[in-house]
C-alpha cells in the first residue's frame, strides 16, 4: 500500500511569489525573513522524498461558480493547467501545468463515495492559487503528479467544520489503502483569521491575532476536540469575513490525526494576515542525509 | 433582491480583461448593456438556452453603476468578488496599498454581523 510520508498544512499567500522574486526597491522589507521560513518549510517536504502530492485547496470563483457549486470536488485528469488571468493580474502568478495522478484520483473518488462523501469530480480542472501557492513554496520545480481536492469555504451554505475534519480522516484512510508503492504527501492550504473586502482588511496584523494564536496551538498540538468545541460556521465570522478558510486547516488536522503534534511549526506575522506552516511525519521524521 | 445576479456581474466582468476596462471607463453603460444582454446568459450554454427571469433591483443596479463598493457590501455581494474587481480597476491610480486601505476605511461604519452573502 501507499505510504503517507508527510502531511503539510499551510496558509496560501498569493503575494509570496512576487515578494520573494522582487529585487531592489520593489523588494518588501519582510521578504528575506519570509523566504528563509519558506525554505525551511520546503525542506520538510523535500526530506520526505514524495512521489505524489495530494493537494487540498479551495477554488476562488475561478472554475466553480454559483450555478453549479460542489462542496467537495476531486480532480481526475492527466494534467491541470493553473492560475487564472485575474491571479496573474493581481498577484503576478505565473501560468503552470501540473501532471495528474489519475489512478489515485480514481481511488479517492470511489473510496470516498463508499465512505459516504458524495464527492463531485472534474476531468478538466484549471487550478488556482490555493494549490499553486504551496507548489511554489514547497515544490517550486513542480515536477510531481498531483491529486487536487477542492473544498467550498467560500460560497455559503458551507459544510460544517466537523465535516472537513471527517473528510480529512477519510482522505488519510483512502491514501493509505491505495494499492501502490508510491510515497504520498498530503498538502492542504487555508487561512487563519482573514478579512477580504470588509472594514478590517489589510490591517497591520491579521484581523484577530488572538484567534491566530489559538489556531496555531490547536493545529500544532493536533487538538481537534478543542478546536471543534470552539469553532462553528457562525463563530468563524467573528475573526474576519474570510476566516472560513480555516476549515481547510481543520481538514488537515483530520488527516494528521487527533493528538498528532506537528514536527515542524512556524508562523510569520505579516500585515493583513498571519502565515502559518505545519508538517507532520506520520511514520516518524526522516533522517537527514540517510537514503534508505 | 438578487445577490446571485450581483455576484454574476462581478464574476463575469472580473474574469474578462476587456470587460474590466469597459466597466472602469463606463460603469453605467456597461451595467445597462450587461443586464440587457448578459444577465440571463446561462454560462456554458448557447444563447437560445438563456434564462428568462434575472434582473437587478434598482438599488443593486445603481450600486454597480456608481462603482459603490460599500453599498455592494451592504447588499450582500460577495466581498471577494467586489474587492478583486475593484483592485483591478482602481489600484493603478494609487500608490502601493493606498487603494486597499481606503477601500477598507470607507467601510469603518460597518460592524458585525456583516450582511449575509448567502445566495
Amino acid at each position: 500500500m501507499a505510504e503517507i510520508v508527510a502531511v503539510i498544512a499551510s496558509t496560501h499567500h498569493p503575494f509570496y511569489y512576487r515578494a520573494s522574486t522582487a529585487v531592489g526597491e520593489d523588494r518588501p522589507p519582510f521578504a528575506d525573513e519570509w523566504v528563509r521560513k519558506i525554505e525551511a518549510f520546503r525542506e520538510t517536504l523535500t526530506r520526505a522524498r514524495p512521489d505524489v502530492l495530494v493537494m487540498v485547496g479551495s477554488d476562488h470563483f475561478h472554475q466553480l461558480w454559483l450555478d453549479n457549486m460542489p462542496q467537495f470536488l476531486v480532480g481526475k485528469a492527466p494534467f491541470y493547467d493553473a492560475n487564472w488571468y485575474n491571479e496573474e493580474r493581481e498577484f503576478g502568478l505565473p501560468k503552470m501545468t501540473l501532471a495528474g495522478q489519475e489512478d489515485l484520483s480514481a481511488h479517492v473518488l470511489r473510496g470516498g463515495l463508499d465512505l459516504g462523501f458524495d464527492l463531485a469530480f472534474s476531468n478538466e480542472l484549471r487550478i488556482d492559487h490555493s494549490i499553486t501557492c504551496p507548489i511554489i513554496t514547497l515544490r517550486p520545480q513542480a515536477d510531481l503528479p498531483i491529486v487536487p481536492i477542492y473544498t467550498n469555504i467560500f460560497a455559503p451554505p458551507l459544510p460544517r467544520p466537523e465535516r472537513f475534519v471527517a473528510l480529512g480522516k477519510a482522505i488519510r484512510e483512502l491514501v493509505e489503502s491505495w494499492p501502490s508503492d508510491q510515497r504520498v504527501a498530503i498538502i492542504g492550504t487555508g487561512h487563519l483569521s482573514l478579512e477580504l473586502g470588509g472594514p478590517r482588511q489589510f490591517g497591520e496584523h491579521g484581523p484577530d491575532p488572538e484567534f491566530d494564536r489559538r489556531a496555531v496551538e490547536w493545529i500544532a498540538n493536533g487538538d481537534i476536540d478543542g478546536c471543534c468545541r470552539e469553532v462553528t460556521l457562525d463563530s468563524l465570522h467573528l475573526p474576519g469575513n474570510a476566516t472560513h478558510g480555516f476549515m481547510d486547516f481543520m481538514l488537515m488536522m483530520g488527516v494528521a490525526g487527533e493528538g498528532a503534534k506537528a514536527h515542524h511549526v512556524d508562523s510569520l506575522d505579516l500585515f493583513h494576515t498571519m502565515e502559518a506552516y505545519f508538517t507532520w511525519y506520520p511514520n516518524g521524521a526522516p533522517q537527514i542525509g540517510v537514503t534508505p | 433582491m438578487s445577490k446571485y445576479l450581483l455576484d454574476k456581474f462581478l464574476f463575469t466582468v472580473d474574469r474578462d480583461p476587456e470587460l474590466v476596462e469597459r466597466y472602469r471607463e463606463d460603469p453605467r453603460g456597461t451595467v445597462a448593456w450587461w443586464e440587457a444582454e448578459e444577465a440571463n446568459r446561462l454560462l456554458n450554454a448557447i444563447s437560445d438556452e438563456r434564462s428568462t427571469w434575472l434582473a437587478f433591483d434598482d438599488d443593486e443596479r445603481e450600486a454597480l453603476a456608481s462603482h459603490d463598493h460599500v453599498r455592494l457590501f451592504e447588499l450582500g455581494a460577495h466581498p471577494f468578488l467586489t474587492l478583486t474587481l475593484f483592485i483591478a480597476m482602481f489600484e493603478r491610480d494609487h500608490g502601493p496599498m493606498e487603494y486597499q486601505l481606503a477601500y477598507g476605511a470607507a467601510m469603518q461604519h460597518l460592524s458585525l454581523p456583516y450582511p449575509d452573502i448567502s445566495t
